[in-house]
């Protein structure tokens, strides 16, 4: 079909693109070597997001998932090291379509949060995805993202608590 | 869900070793475009404004094919952008804007792509169950 080969189940990597639509909306897109079905599964069955929602390099684990899969159901994502020190991420599916489309809000940062909605769409036994946030602000979408310096601090804080611990085993 | 979540949370180490290294490259291919008099002279005259590769090649007594060389030093370094429209191909500062908007994206991938490596592993073994399971019913 193209020449690029990009329709055979095994080939290569899948790339991820990430993009800014406009002020308000980013837009996130992947493919997965499987039919729509099976990556729906993977997106709303809580003890599979555990696996994979908070991949290892991100540094927090995820403690538990709650999902609620079904339009008006909630879920609630807490992360942290440990039971002392939690960060949780909740909101609503506003809609959900099987082995098609979920759609929910993010309601942990109050009036700032975004509207994500993802699709799947099967072509030829793979699943291209496609996610967007839609952010009530430019503002909102820039905060989500910005704040490098901030960001650089968490990290260093981060590195500087790992050096910590390197130093104490040695 | 956890998009805005991660860019105010704690990043991974290795994202900001990428972000050094993407850095280190990028201040490369500046200072070697800013060691030079001239590029410097057009940055200055791009700072205040916009110009055609003609308008600078003539404020600087050059040939069009110096300029345009000089120009494509500081474009691929970042710290000018182009535009042609007709035949006349405009030039001006690159926005510092641009830089962040860069980065703002890659902090985004490297989270997704991460995620979604880990994805591709729980689908393997999904699609594997379902294999076996659906051998299984047939027999």
């Amino acid at each position: 079909m193209d020449a690029r080969g990009e329709g055979e189940p095994s080939a290569g990597k899948n790339r991820t693109t990430v993009e800014r639509k406009s002020e308000r909306e980013l837009v996130v897109t992947r493919t997965f070597n499987a039919p729509a079905r099976i990556v729906f599964e993977a997106w709303t069955t809580p003890e599979l997001l555990m696996r994979w929602w908070a991949p290892k390099s991100m540094g927090v684990p995820l403690l538990s998932v709650e999902a609620d899969v079904r339009t008006g159901g909630r879920y609630r994502f807490v992360f942290g090291r440990d039971g002392s020190e939690t960060m949780a991420f909740f909101g609503r599916y506003i809609e959900v379509t099987p082995h098609s489309l979920l759609a929910w809000t993010n309601d942990e940062g109050g009036e700032g949060g975004a509207v994500t909605t993802v699709t799947f769409e099967e072509r030829d036994g793979r699943t291209l995805l496609v996610m967007r946030e839609l952010y009530p602000s430019k503002e909102a979408l820039d905060a989500a993202g910005t704040g490098a310096a901030e960001m650089m601090d968490e990290t260093f804080g981060q590195l500087d608590e790992l050096l910590a611990t390197l130093g104490d085993r040695g | 869900m956890l998009t805005a979540a991660l860019a105010r949370r704690p990043f991974p180490c290795y994202i900001l070793s990428r972000m050094v290294q993407y850095n280190a490259a990028r201040l490369d291919a500046s200072f070697a475009a800013l060691s030079d008099a001239t590029r410097r002279g057009v940055l200055e005259q791009l700072g205040r404004a916009e110009a055609s590769i003609t308008d600078l090649a003539e404020a600087f007594d050059m040939t069009l094919t110096g300029m345009k060389k000089h120009v494509g030093v500081l474009e691929r370094a970042g710290l000018v952008t182009t535009e042609k429209v007709g035949r006349v191909r405009t030039c001006r500062i690159g926005p510092h804007r641009l830089e962040e908007e860069t980065a703002w994206i890659a902090r985004h991938r490297e989270l997704w792509e991460a995620r979604f490596a880990e994805l591709d592993r729980v689908i393997d073994e999904l699609r594997r169950k379902e294999k076996a399971y659906g051998r299984k019913r047939r027999r």
